[in-house]
């Protein structure tokens, strides 16, 4: 048991790397869609704009500098392009699911097309900051420094997000609008103001996780649609709405990225549509999804 | 094959008594269009280049692949990103049969068309299982696990290399050359597809699957298993996706990942959106839209057609509603309130 | 079972800690016209709900023509002969009034399983006739969107009777109708053989007695009583269940069902 541990110890922390970024992806993805009913499909664009911005300050030499601004404009850009798909979206809000949904698509297919068009179609690679671009040892094997900052971060936003969302006022109003839709207008707050706020916010954490991601995944054609299902799939895991969700989905369908393609390559996608399968028989809603009541 | 299945669409067959007193046309009239068009496409060969020939090719290909789609956005009401999938599982069985076996007639084709409800039903079960969002969700999984399926399993699919050299279609053991007689290979399986697509809509199951799209839990309690008519619909949306993808390896003669992939689902939803989901014939416009911007305008945008899509795409979802069919269905809401308005003074 | 066609015993539905339906046990016998009525609130739509298996119950027992089908999903519950409609309507709203009516038809005496087109004779004879019983029958071409309320109530009926039910269950059936449509719909469901067991929620309480040939009252959540529509009107316990919830005193109204002005 301890040898193959210590055999798989390096799968095993990339899970945890994939899991981190996937739980910040998820979480603004899952609340978004939880609380305003807008299931952004242009996630995974966002992502990728974050990654192309970090590859931008970074290319000619990683410094921390350069990896700060790179974090504070994608965070700007992802609030500013947050408001700008909920202004897209007000005009559909009587409209199906579906249209809003559909909107974001052609926005993320407009984006993705963009970023080709700009940076090309080669597959960009970024470095990390300086003191995390170098390996240490952890538990006895080499490990690149940047992966375990970057399991630090997950886990530090993991619990900044999880006091936000559970013991402050704000944390009770998104709690309440996933729970009943109507409650934010029920509360006299304009539905419009908050769906500004999660969207920003939400997509924000799309662009930040761009950059976070980005030492490590680099940036190319198609990792936004390769992230964004990976998100999905916690999102579908997780519970739409649910942040414990999101943290527990992120950390199963990271193990199941890494692990699984390290010890059982052919069969890995197998793996992760059976993970999606097993849990949805068994909890339609996801793991922590809202109990739906029957007829109503 | 337009007006003819929009009026039929439209009214109901038996009910003679229309409140407004038009009388309908006779059915040779009606088919009137629908026979036009067919004609015209027969004839096509013969007074358009090879290349454009081709591309119209690609346009029927892409389009019996919409009007599958079609059956389950807009006649069942299960919005699926991820439908490539079988269009792409349709694509590789046919190819793999005609490098393997053989690529006598429609017997790659068919084997596609299987293929495809197989896959369908192996993971319908579990999608269907689902509504809303959660479909959603859980087709695009399904879709991006059978595009990674293709690019890992290179020992069968040759990887991102694509699988090449699939012979040519074969009838009576000549080899298909010519592209006009591919296209008129394409043209046959096509109609044959969108006619038997058209059946299932207008038969009881389609009109029990247009109930389930306007009101799943009033057909429960008029004792309907929604589960059951869904998955069948998912099923054989499904087999003629695979349909479509097998002509696809039969035209082309090279089939890559990136057919199964997401961008191909989502093109694929734009034609239905642009065509107008529900009416079979709109997402057939909406093909051509989508297969004309990528293949022939494509080009001279250094291949970022996917750019000018992306944009139809957000006008479509503003602009047009309902699509194309939307288009046509206002105009005969319109002149029906006429009519009526004529006949009450 | 001693000739009940429904039979609730011990039924109770929770919201979390708010309690709705409260141990009810409730006989109804085949070919009755049996009426609910009692306070907004009271419990009578969630009855319903149980009763056709749209939501489960949290305890007790629902028996249908001498079997227990607490357990069976709605539609296998539909398929053994309950039917309804519902209090907000519940039609096919991009559909014509025929085709609404049809999807109901089909299920037993058209070929709902086949994949291609069928003229269906039999389920669309059936169709017209139950358009005409309901007052529709010009209408069978018109889309549902351009239905007045009114029609839209007696399209439901026509649903709901296309499903050939042994037990119809009616949740206020006349809301929003004109006294005309409501005489109409009064006559219909009075028409109606004794095959078909009717169980009816309604606040017109004209119609109510108009109607029923035995009441019961619920009064938050539970069975106030149950009995002959006179007795029902002399008593007490209901009187004072429905002022003590601020309503108007309903049944010191006096218009009687005599006022109806159904022959």
């Amino acid at each position: 048991m301890i040898g193959w541990f210590d055999q798989n110890l390096v799968s095993i922390l990339n899970g945890f790397a994939i899991g981190s970024l996937l739980f910040i992806l998820a979480v603004g993805l899952s609340i978004v869609f939880g609380m305003m009913d807008v299931l952004n499909l242009a996630h995974g664009a966002l992502f990728l704009v974050g990654a192309y911005l970090a590859w931008n300050l970074l290319s000619d030499g990683a410094t921390w500098g350069g990896f700060l601004a790179a974090l504070g404009i994608a965070a700007l850009v992802g609030l500013l392009a947050g408001g700008v798909l909920s202004v897209m979206t007000e005009p559909l809000a009587r409209r199906p699911i579906l249209d809003q949904a559909l909107l974001t698509l052609g926005v993320s297919l407009v984006v993705a097309e963009v970023l080709s068009i700009v940076y090309g179609n080669d597959a960009l690679s970024v470095g990390a900051p300086p003191g995390l671009a170098e390996s240490v040892s952890f538990l006895g094997r080499s490990y690149p420094a940047y992966r375990l900052a970057l399991i630090g971060v997950g886990l530090v936003l993991a619990a900044v997000v999880y006091v936000v969302v559970e013991r402050t006022s704000v944390g009770a109003l998104v709690r309440a609008s996933v729970a009943d839709r109507e409650m934010v207008s029920a509360m006299g707050i304009d539905n419009r103001k908050v769906k500004v706020a999660v969207l920003g916010i939400g997509s924000m954490l799309a662009t930040v996780a761009g950059v976070l991601g980005a030492p490590v995944y680099g940036a190319r054609p198609g990792l936004d649609d390769t992230i964004l299902i990976l998100a999905l799939v916690v999102v579908v895991i997780g519970g739409l709405g649910s942040v414990k969700g999101a943290l527990v989905g992120a950390l199963v369908i990271g193990q199941v990225e890494s692990l699984g393609r390290a010890l059982l390559p052919d069969v890995a996608s197998f793996i992760l549509f059976g993970t999606l399968a097993l849990v949805l028989v068994l909890r339609p809603r996801g793991l922590f999804g809202p109990r739906k009541l029957a007829g109503t | 094959m337009s007006a003819a299945v929009e009026s039929t669409v439209a009214d109901t067959p038996v009910s003679a008594d229309r409140p407004d007193g038009r009388r309908r046309p006779p059915p040779l009239l009606r088919a009137l269009p629908a026979v036009l068009a067919l004609v015209l496409l027969a004839a096509a060969p013969f007074f358009l280049a090879p290349f454009a020939t081709t591309v119209l090719g690609r346009v029927l290909v892409f389009a019996l692949f919409a009007v599958s789609l079609d059956l389950l956005v807009g006649v069942t009401g299960l919005p699926s990103l991820g439908h490539a999938a079988y269009f792409g599982v349709g694509a590789y069985t046919a190819g793999l049969v005609s490098v393997h076996v053989t690529s006598e007639g429609v017997v790659p084709v068919l084997a596609a068309g299987l293929a495809g409800a197989v896959a369908a039903a192996a993971t319908g079960w579990l999608a269907v299982r689902s509504s809303g969002v959660f479909f959603l969700m859980l087709t695009l999984a399904i879709g991006e696990i059978v595009f990674q399926l293709a690019t890992t399993l290179d020992s069968v699919t040759g990887g991102s290399n694509g699988l090449y050299g699939i012979p040519a279609v074969r009838l009576g053991g000549t080899p298909l050359t010519l592209a006009g007689y591919v296209y008129w290979f394409v043209l046959a399986v096509t109609v044959a597809g969108f006619a038997c697509l058209w059946l299932v809509s207008r038969s009881p199951v389609g009109g029990v699957l247009r109930g389930i799209r306007d009101n799943e839990p009033r057909m429960r309690s008029l004792g309907y298993s929604p589960f059951r008519y869904k998955y069948v619909a998912f099923v054989i949306a499904g087999a003629f996706a695979g349909v479509a993808g097998g002509l696809f390896a039969a035209q082309v003669r090279l089939v890559t990942p990136s057919e199964a992939g997401f961008t191909t689902g989502a093109l694929a939803l734009l034609a239905v959106v642009l065509g107008g989901a529900g009416s079979l014939w709109g997402p057939v416009l909406g093909a051509a839209v989508v297969v004309l911007v990528r293949d022939a305008l494509g080009p001279t945008l250094d291949g970022h057609g996917p750019l000018v899509l992306g944009i139809v795409f957000v006008l479509a979802v503003y602009l047009l509603p309902r699509g194309f069919a939307g288009l046509a269905g206002v105009s005969g809401a319109l002149r029906r309130r006429r009519a009526a308005r004529g006949g009450a003074t | 079972m001693s000739g009940a066609l429904l039979s609730l015993s011990g039924v109770s539905r929770h919201f979390g800690a708010l309690t709705a339906v409260d141990d009810v046990t409730l006989d109804v016998p085949a070919g009755a016209r049996h009426a609910l009525i009692g306070p907004n609130g009271a419990g009578k739509s969630t009855l319903f709900k149980l009763v056709t298996g749209s939501m489960p119950v949290s305890a007790g027992r629902v028996s249908f023509a001498g079997t227990d089908v607490t357990r069976l999903p709605e539609h296998a519950r539909a398929r053994l002969g309950i039917s309804q409609t519902l209090q907000h309507s519940s039609l096919f709203t991009s559909q014509t009034v025929e085709q609404n009516v049809l999807l109901a038809a089909q299920r037993r005496r058209g070929s709902r399983a086949s994949l291609v087109p069928r003229r269906q004779a039999a389920a669309r004879e059936r169709v017209a006739a139950l358009l005409a019983d309901v007052g529709l029958g010009s209408r069978s071409g018109s889309p549902v969107a351009d239905l007045s309320h009114g029609e839209r109530r007696q399209l439901e009926v026509a649903v709901a009777l296309a499903c050939d039910p042994q037990l119809l269950l009616l949740d206020e059936p006349a809301a929003g109708m004109s006294p005309a449509e409501s005489a109409r719909l009064v006559e219909l469901v009075r028409a109606l053989p004794e095959s078909i067991t009717v169980v009816i929620v309604e606040h017109d309480l004209d119609v109510v007695f108009a109607l029923a040939r035995s009441v019961t009252v619920l009064h938050l959540g539970r069975v106030l009583l149950t009995g002959a529509p006179e007795q029902v009107r002399a008593s007490h316990a209901v009187q004072e269940a429905y002022l003590g919830t601020g309503r108007e005193a309903l049944f010191t109204d006096s218009a009687g069902p005599a006022s109806l002005g159904v022959s």
